[in-house]
This record gives structure tokens, sequence and C-alpha cells, in this order.
């Protein structure tokens, strides 16, 4: 597989730690990863960079991943880019607002790198 | 109208903790998010025999159709023991150990309102909050049922409280 750069956007600064080395732990190789600790400032971070794949969380302070993702459907360069929910919020109104926003997959906390990869691969077009 | 609608649904799911004893909901809860997150196995223990000292307190808000708080409570070595079983390191700092212990309450309070039928949908969680220190009193508005459970980790006890308003 090649290796991905990936966004990761939670408000936990250990959760971010956690996700990158469960994407590891679940065989992605990754060039780069960059990290943002809130919707407003991943859009900042998307600006800079370019992504293969983002990771967000639901619940966080200035912009909430819901809105992320709703913006970053908004956003030309960023468009297309798979995004991946990884929350507390486990609700199916939840993960339907998710789905309906522009994400591709959703995982609730707490999750097994397993996980990690059943839900992240597909959106990356590899098999699990 | 929908005042009372919300405080009515609310009066039922306090209703509905006592009568359905969610205490062990909130354990299983509990010991899903220490086996997955931490790989660690803990099961309550008798309460009386261990009473953590409260140096380090996480707490995440309920507020919609369960309203009220839920809190984890422990010292500081073992908060710091929690954060290094996260990460698979020593944590780098205060900072980092008060990361790890919001995260564990915020991925509590998730698991326990998912498991509970019809709640998840219209409860709302707060982003987590830790306290660190002794020289605190904890006053907080959902002075209604409570439910306790006191784990082992590393030998050491964890309370994890959930205070709901009535």
């Amino acid at each position: 597989m090649d290796k991905i750069r990936a966004l990761i956007v939670d408000d936990s600064s250990v959760m971010r730690k956690i996700v990158e080395r469960s994407l590891r732990q679940a065989g992605i190789e990754l060039e780069k990863v960059v990290e943002a600790s809130n919707g407003a400032e991943a859009l900042v971070v998307l600006q800079n960079n370019v992504v293969d794949l983002i990771l967000c969380d639901i619940n966080m302070p200035v912009m909430d991943g819901l809105e992320f993702v709703r913006q970053v459907a908004t956003v030309e360069s960023a468009k297309g880019i798979p995004i991946v929910m990884i929350t507390t919020e486990g609700s199916e109104s939840h993960v339907v607002q998710a789905l309906s926003a522009g994400a591709r997959g959703y995982i609730r906390k707490p999750f097994t790198p397993d996980q990690v990869k059943e839900h992240v691969l597909p959106v990356l077009g590899k098999k699990v | 109208m929908s005042t009372d609608t919300s405080a009515a649904t609310r009066s039922s799911f306090a209703t509905r903790s006592k009568q359905e004893n969610w205490l062990p909901v909130l354990e299983l809860a509990v010991e899903e998010v220490f086996a997955i997150m931490l790989n660690c196995k803990v099961k309550p223990t008798a309460q009386s025999e261990h009473k953590p000292n409260g140096e380090f307190t996480a707490m995440v808000g309920l507020a919609g159709a369960l309203c009220g708080i839920i809190t984890v409570c422990c010292d500081r070595k073992t908060a710091g023991q929690l954060a290094r079983s996260m990460l698979g390191e020593e944590a780098k700092s205060g900072e980092e150990v008060a990361d790890a212990l919001g995260e564990v309450c915020n991925m509590i309070a998730g698991n326990f309102k998912n498991k509970l039928a019809g709640t998840d949908e219209r409860c709302m969680l707060s982003v987590p909050s830790v306290i660190s220190g002794w020289e605190y009193s904890f006053h907080t508005m959902a002075e209604g049922n409570s439910l306790e459970t006191i784990l082992l980790f590393e030998d050491a006890p964890i309370a994890v409280r959930l205070q709901l308003q009535n």
C-alpha cells in the first residue's frame, strides 16, 4: 500500500496520538501526519497541507466535527478527501448527520486497531 | 410547551435510572473502555474497602434527555499510570495526564449513554474538564440520583460516578 498523508482532528492530544498509533497498528503506512485540535484549525491546516485522509472527532470546541465536514465540502481543494469520524457520539442521528455531510466512515470510541482498519481501508480504496 | 416536554423526559429518565438499575450498565461501560483503550481488565470492587483520594477529577456533562454529570476520580500516580497505559509511554506533562483522564471520562460517558436505549439520540455530552489538586469543593446542580462504581487499576482505586438531575 502507498504511504498516506493523514490529518487527525481531535481536541485531545492524547487521542490524536492514539489514533495515529492505531493507523500504524492497522498496517497503514504514514508518510506524514498533521494535526488540529478543532475544525477551524483543521481548515487552516488543509490550506497548507495536502492530505489523503482525514480522521475527525465530533465534540470539539470552536468548530465541531460535523460543521468541519460541511465546511470541507465547500473547499474546492479538499473535496474528495475521505473523512472518517472517530467519536464517542454513537447515536444513529449523529451517524446519519456525519454521512449526509460528507463523511465516508464512522468509528465509535472506544475503538480497536482492527476497527480502524475495517473502516479506514475501504475509504482508501483498499481491501480489508 | 417544549420546556414541559423536556422536563418530563428528564424526569422519566431519572425514574428509569431508579427502576432499571443502571449501575451494571455504567460498570460495563467502564470495563469496556479500560479493556479496549488501556488493554486492562478491571472489575468493580467493594466501595467500603477502597476510596480514591480525589487529586485528579475528570468530568463530562450530560445535557438533554439525560441531564447530569459523570466524573472519574483518582490520585496523581494512578492518573499517570493510566496515561502511560493509553499512550504506551510515559506522559510528557501533567497536561497530558489530565488530557488522558479526561478522554477516559469522555469515552465512559459516551459508551454509557450509547448503551441506554432511547437515550443516546437525545443526550449531548460536553467536552471533558479536569480538576487537579486538593483544595476544592465540588457542587453540582445535578442533585438527583447518583451511581458510583469503584474499580482497581494497578491496585489503586478509581471512582466513576454518575450524578443525575431529578
